[in-house]
């Protein structure tokens, strides 16, 4: 039970993918524009992470070696498929602003990563937990890089408007905004980490 | 009993410092200053003392509350010097926390991030400003045109800029501005609309040719950069890119003139930090901003690239400085 906690909160805050690990920073740059943008991306990923840990390391036994990654990606893109089909059907808005970056999914380090480096090794329930994990964990650095830059940038946060949007910096919405924010709060996760 | 130093040569000192040299670089601006209290009037006034306030007090909180140093840095006069340059680059009708944002940005992110005066990679004035162009653009491209203290600061007359003529002409083949282009004379003295202080470039001018003579900068930046610029425009306007009614030497003058051209040659890029250390490294710097700064002007959405193509080769600066002297002593190749 023990180690299942560990596992679980691994990649929350120990190996966080966005602060420690430093992996996925395509999405994490290009979704964050608002709180909700990055929420959803990083629930998206959270999907595809549990669902296709779990699925590889069930088949871990029966795929060959040599051609392992060949087969990740494509139980990875099947979920992947599933994820923008539904999104396309049930949340049409999100999907619009998310775009390309969906499907993009398939390819991004961490699924890719928790692929290679723990579902193939472990048991189907570790594998769960541990993409849980780090798909929550995902799910919250968005989130929260989603709320800064929303705040800063257009005075609202989830859609509600705090300040007068006159003052809200625009950069924090645009590219640059995404890069000056995500340093500033990985130096301050490390700070925090270090005591 | 007093206390016997060994230390090793030299022992004579110049008297050399940054605050030195900080002092003159400011002094130097002081010309292009008055120029604009006198055409800006009140707004010229409040918006550099706020921003130069703002980037000291900047400093010393972080220095003093985050870093917690013990030895404050302040008083060499780096911070006063950024924040007159990041005044210098903004329209004086400018709200009052724009300018405030401004500054933080310059010293807290373009500066004290990278650990302060020396190691910061990119000038920190313009950090601050090519922030602010991107976060509050309306606010940041809306300038007043000249009036003295006599109109009110914040409900000043605005006006486009002659670069924004210059680039509707040049790119869209329009001719029909050209009347509302100053004559080159007023660009000269600084009659003309713009940011704070870069309208005169006869007191830029004047500041940057003390400063080359105080042996505070070297010639090489500005004159590459401007000498570029020349070249450039003679070829654009040889190969008959220029509308009728808009003679080669009438672009070279109004380019070289207005915009940030003159403020940013002599005190931007000139920065000792963020400029490369040898004499052919610093000459390419400076073909390379002159370079930039027509591509961005000619072809770019913005009228103005000087602050753009200034941060783009700061970022080239360590690759430059792998051109350095030979060592004394070492093999010919």
């Amino acid at each position: 039970m023990n180690n299942a906690m560990k596992t679980l909160t691994n990649g929350i805050l120990k190996e966080n993918p966005t602060f420690a690990l430093v992996l996925g920073m395509c999405p994490t740059l290009a979704t964050t524009t608002s709180a909700v943008n990055g929420m959803s991306m990083g629930l998206a990923t959270l999907f595809v992470l549990v669902c296709s840990n779990v699925v590889i390391s069930m088949l871990k036994n029966v795929i060959p070696d040599k051609v392992r990654i060949p087969a990740f990606i494509v139980v990875i893109a099947t979920f992947v498929t599933m994820v923008q089909l539904a999104m396309q059907a049930y949340l049409p808005a999100i999907y619009d602003v998310l775009g390309l970056f969906i499907p993009l999914i398939v390819v991004n380090c961490i699924v890719l990563g928790r692929a290679e480096a723990f579902a193939a090794k472990n048991t189907v329930g570790l594998s769960a937990l541990d993409g849980l994990g780090m798909g929550l964990g995902f799910t919250l650095s968005l989130t929260v890089l989603g709320v800064v830059r929303e705040f800063l940038g257009a005075g609202t946060v989830f859609g509600f408007q705090l300040y007068s949007s006159q003052f809200a910096a625009l950069i924090f919405v645009l590219a640059p905004g995404a890069f000056i924010a995500l340093a500033y709060m990985m130096a301050a996760v490390n700070k925090l980490q270090k005591k | 009993m007093k206390q016997l130093i060994v230390a090793p040569a030299p022992h004579a000192h110049s008297g050399d410092s940054v605050r030195r040299n900080m002092l003159l670089v400011i002094l130097a601006l002081m010309p292009a200053y008055v120029v604009s209290v006198i055409e800006f009037g009140w707004g010229a006034l409040i918006t550099a003392c706020i921003s130069v306030l703002a980037c000291v007090a900047t400093e010393y909180l972080i220095s003093r509350y985050i870093l917690k140093e013990k030895r404050q840095t302040i008083g060499d006069l780096s911070a006063v010097l950024t924040g007159l340059l990041l005044a210098f680059n903004l329209p004086s009708t400018i709200d009052w926390w724009i300018v405030l944002i401004g500054a933080v940005v310059a010293i807290g992110v373009g500066k004290m991030s990278f650990g302060g005066l020396g190691q910061n990679p990119f000038n920190p004035a313009l950090v601050g400003r090519v922030f602010l162009l991107i976060a509050y653009p309306a606010q940041m491209t809306t300038w007043p045109t000249p009036q003295g203290f006599s109109g009110s600061y914040l409900d000043a007359e605005t006006g486009a800029t002659p670069l924004y003529y210059l680039k509707h002409i040049v790119k869209a083949g329009d001719a029909s501005v050209i009347d509302q282009l100053p004559s080159l004379w007023d660009s000269f003295l600084g009659v003309m609309g713009g940011s704070l202080g870069e309208v005169s470039a006869a007191a830029l001018i004047l500041g940057g040719i003390c400063l080359i003579c105080c042996r505070v900068i070297t010639w090489h930046i500005p004159v590459a950069i401007i000498a570029t610029v020349v070249c450039f425009c003679a070829c654009t306007g040889f190969a008959g890119a220029l509308p009728e009614g808009l003679s080669t030497c009438d672009y070279i003058g109004y380019e070289l003139l207005s915009g940030g051209l003159m403020l940013g040659a002599f005190f931007m890029a000139t920065d000792y930090v963020t400029s490369p250390m040898s004499a052919w490294g610093k000459i390419i710097f400076g073909i390379g901003i002159g370079l930039l700064v027509m591509v961005i002007r000619t072809w770019g959405n913005y009228p103005e690239g000087m602050s753009f193509a200034i941060l783009i080769m700061n970022a080239c600066v360590p690759l430059l400085n792998k051109i350095r002297p030979q060592r004394f002593g070492e093999p010919k190749k």
